[in-house]
């Protein structure tokens, strides 16, 4: 996709309410377009935003920090009242008016005319049945009450300023008919249709790829600086609070912690949570890379993954097409290495990892400890070779069964590969697990932890339970699909500690998926970067990192820092 | 400090709708009371003494000689004359309270049949001089006991068929859909009226004939709630330990699957009692001289003067559907995952 470029000549659209009357946005010190005092968000009695204070003056770029649960989102959101079944205290005044006493019918009036919207998630903020020309030109006739052929005209000028190619064409798109970076350019592009004052961007890119997110974050601060509107980005990622924002607030619990000029809190950090928020990049502590060579732990040739896929049309009746989602990848895992596979979303590193776990069924060659797994079914040594890969899934959610108590889950493991050991000595084992993940910091009163439900657990928690119930079974390498994409920057600093210790000290590899290339600075040895289903450049990680061969490689490179 | 399961906290939820719980509570009372139905319901004393012997006449049968009548026939204990021959002396009879059975003819009554609520008949009779209490009684168990066998096999027959679709999928799945709609479009009544005129009509086969039509609904959203889990990574997390099929069906998917299952059971069972009530009101039902709800319901129309008939009856199958009903919505609220955790 191209960079954003922006008409030379900007119609009659979007500019009049860009310039705000009461002050410049360079003003610094003008009055405060929003006022928010004392706001307190309660469901059902339980609070949680306890009185937050905070500010955005107009054309400023205010940066909402914290983890998930801290209550940021819901704060920007129960400004407008979005959120359901919420009691909210407090006041919010913009421009004077108390957002918060207004009635339902005034409140319509500033939804989405002064204060605009984009969500995280693009795909389901967009309606599927309207083409994006229909729901950006809704707006304009709604809020600025142009006819509809106006609206077309604006419509297409407003998708043009967010730098879609085609804009005449692409209005008529359908949201399922653009990637994912056109439909959150198109989601800023009806945010910004009625001119508003104030733009709440929840989340904008984390749903993006990374080589994404940087294109739409400078899209919103080109807009911003030109239309002079003030800006509150909600969002956790610290990367991109230092590139965009003015000022920062941190919020932890429902506590605005801190707040101050980007510089400033970035600087000189005040409070033990921002500073922790701080230090939470992922640090490599991990062993040197081997340099003799031993017996791989996993070897692959050629390795080919292949989708059937429905062809249209009456060819679809007789026979299936394939999708290719893994073309020719070459791998070496040795003894007690990581290797990181890196790429967007699509680019085939999760059904690389399913291959190699022998769930899909792949072409080239490929062998785990030396054996296959068609070889290791034909032997009935199925089982075995299982023992000696294990996986650990990135929805620390849907990872675990909800109906099945925390030693029937790590214990599982051992009924398949350990029928021989009693309930009691089975027991001993998972206590054990549980200690060498640190869920339990002793193992003799592990046991209070064993008749827990999943439920109980934090996302940290869980996803070191997924682990334990990798690691009984005894195995010499572990698959790492996105071991920590869902988890808050502290936690996955915490888990990414756990597994390099447990390499250090039981010389396990791993096979570690990610997006995010801090991870793989952090934990690997050796880097494969994958792009639509090829493998785009491979070698030891300081020199693709340091030394991008590709340009996609450096593109991601570049997102990170 | 064990924790409570989901299904414990999906309990408790249940037990916190009051009117369900109570509903529950009364249901299997009145369940429970109608298995012991002899002993509440009863044409012969559960226990006699007479000149200085005791006799079990629930359980043996006696002839009238032994009570000093004329005849080698069973006593029939409502008989004045042998009622007055186990009151005499030292002898006595303990008698269920309400003396008459399902089938039992009172030739004793003071009015025509059907005979309207008197101190004999508490509830009435029916146009055959039949006890109705008796046979309210009895029906309810029959009625109750068909609904739980037909919700069973029902259950059992979709959860299997449901699961194997959902979860081997592909040409399985397809089909055994393919098989579904043609066995749903099937005239299902029709096929009862053909049948009972084949064969005797007897409960066992009205038991099949519903089974074979029952189990379809249940069996898509099983299939459903399979094809949705399968895919979860705590699944493929189990087939990476190396779990079989079958492991992995009966410890993983199925646990997670049987949500749509509990929810329906109330609300199967009550559609099966009225599907009996109604087979039996078109007498296409149970064999005559079953006690049956909907031969009540019949009778109750044919004879419209004898407004006890189609009353209590229609009471007995309204409480009985309701209860079901408040049991089914307090169901469905505790284990409905939006409101899991509040």
């Amino acid at each position: 996709m191209s960079a954003p470029t922006l008409p030379a000549a900007r119609g009659s659209l979007p500019p009049e309410g860009a310039a705000p009357p009461w002050g410049g946005p360079a003003a610094g010190l003008g009055p405060a377009l929003l006022d928010v005092k004392g706001l307190r968000v309660a469901f059902g009695g339980q609070e949680v935003v306890h009185g937050i204070d905070f500010s955005i003056r107009a054309g400023e770029k205010l940066a909402l920090v914290g983890e998930s649960g801290s209550g940021k989102t819901v704060s920007a959101l129960s400004l407008l009242r979005l959120v359901h079944n919420a009691e909210v205290s407090g006041s919010a005044l913009l421009q004077g008016r108390d957002l918060l006493r207004m009635s339902e019918h005034q409140l319509r009036g500033v939804r989405g005319d002064e204060v605009a919207i984009i969500f995280q998630e693009p795909m389901t903020a967009l309606n599927p049945l309207y083409t994006v020309g229909d729901q950006i030109g809704e707006v304009l006739q709604l809020k600025k009450g142009l006819t509809p052929r106006q609206a077309l005209a604006a419509t297409v000028e407003l998708l043009a300023s967010t730098g879609i190619p085609e804009p005449a064409r692409r209005a008529n798109a359908f949201p399922h008919q653009l990637s994912g970076g056109q439909r959150q350019r198109a989601m800023i592009a009806m945010a910004l249709a009625s001119a508003p004052k104030l733009l709440l961007a929840d989340e904008p890119t984390t749903a993006l790829d990374v080589s994404l997110r940087g294109q739409i974050l400078d899209l919103l601060a080109d807009l911003q600086r030109q239309h002079g509107m003030a800006v509150l980005l909600i969002t956790h990622d610290l990367n991109l609070v230092r590139r965009f924002a003015d000022r920062v607030a941190v919020m932890e619990r429902g506590h605005l912690v801190e707040q101050g000029g980007v510089a400033e809190v970035f600087g000189a950090p005040q409070h033990a949570y921002t500073r922790r928020l701080l230090a939470s990049k992922p640090e490599r502590d991990v062993v040197a890379a081997a340099q003799a060579a031993a017996e791989p732990v996993l070897r692959a040739r050629g390795l080919r993954v292949g989708y059937p896929v429905p062809l249209p049309g009456v060819r679809g009746w007789f026979r299936k097409g394939e999708f290719v989602a893994v073309q020719g990848a070459d791998l070496d895992i040795a003894p007690g290495q990581t290797l990181g596979v890196i790429g967007e979303s699509g680019s085939g590193k999760s059904t690389l990892a399913l291959a190699v776990l022998g769930l899909l069924p792949h072409g080239g060659e490929l062998a785990v400890t030396g054996q296959g797994w068609p070889e290791a079914l034909r032997a009935g040594q199925a089982r075995a070779l299982r023992q000696r890969i294990q996986v650990v899934f990135q929805d620390p959610f849907s990872s675990l069964s909800p109906r099945m108590t925390i030693e029937q889950i790590v214990g599982e493991g051992l009924l398949v590969h350990q029928p021989q050991l009693t309930a009691a000595q089975r027991r001993e084992r998972v206590v054990v697990a549980l200690a060498d993940v640190g869920l339990v910091d002793d193992p003799r009163h592990g046991s209070d932890w064993l008749q827990r439900y999943p439920h109980e657990f934090s996302g940290g928690q869980r996803q070191r339970l997924a682990i334990a119930r990798a690691l009984i079974v005894g195995p010499r390498l572990l698959v790492l699909d996105e071991p920590t994409s869902a988890l808050d920057v502290t936690v996955q600093k915490q888990v990414l500690g756990l597994l390099q210790r447990l390499q250090r000290e039981r010389g396990l590899s791993y096979l570690l998926i990610t997006h995010d290339v801090d991870v793989i600075r952090a934990m690997a040895h050796d880097v494969l970067v994958m792009k639509d289903g090829q493998v785009v450049e491979q070698g030891p990680v300081q020199n693709v990192l340091e030394s991008p061969g590709h340009s996609y490689t450096r593109i991601l490179v570049q997102a990170s820092s | 400090m064990a924790a409570a399961s989901p299904s414990r906290r999906a309990w408790q939820r249940f037990k916190r709708n009051r009117l369900g719980y109570w509903s529950l509570v009364i249901f299997c009372v009145l369940v429970v009371a109608s298995l012991f139905a002899e002993l509440l319901s009863n044409d012969r004393p559960l226990l006699v003494r007479y000149e200085g012997q005791t006799y079990f006449p629930m359980v043996r049968d006696y002839p009238e000689t032994v009570f000093g009548g004329d005849f080698e026939t069973t006593t029939d204990y409502l008989d004045p004359f042998i009622r007055e021959q186990l009151s005499r002396g030292d002898n006595w009879a303990l008698y269920a309270p309400n003396p008459y059975g399902p089938k039992t003819l009172n030739y004793f009554a003071k009015e025509p049949n059907p005979s309207s609520p008197t101190r004999d008949n508490l509830f009435g009779t029916d146009d055959r001089g039949r006890d109705l209490l008796a046979q309210l009684i009895y029906g309810f168990r029959v009625s109750v006991l068909f609904g739980l066998a037909l919700t069973a096999i029902g259950v059992a027959l979709g959860v299997v068929t449901g699961a194997i679709q959902g979860f081997f999928g592909g040409k399985t799945d397809l089909a055994f859909q393919r098989f579904i709609e043609i066995w749903g479009s099937m005239p299902e009544l029709y096929l009862l009226i053909i049948f009972s005129a084949v064969f005797a009509p007897s409960l066992s086969l009205l038991l099949i004939l519903l089974s074979l039509f029952g189990w379809m609904g249940l069996s898509d959203y099983v299939r459903a709630e399979f094809l949705r889990n399968r895919q979860l990574d705590y699944v493929r997390a189990a087939r990476a330990l190396g779990l079989s099929n079958w492991q992995i069906i009966w410890r993983h998917v199925l646990p997670n699957s049987l949500t749509p299952v509990v929810t329906f059971l109330p609300f199967r069972m009550s559609a099966a009692i009225l599907a009996l009530t109604s087979l039996d009101f078109l007498g296409l039902g149970v064999p005559p001289g079953t006690p049956s709800l909907g031969e009540l319901l019949s009778q109750g129309k044919n004879n419209i003067d004898a407004w006890w008939i189609s009353m209590s009856t229609f009471a007995v199958l309204v409480i009985t559907l309701l209860l079901l009903t408040f049991m089914g919505d307090a169901l469905r609220d505790a284990l409905d995952p939006r409101k899991a955790d509040q």
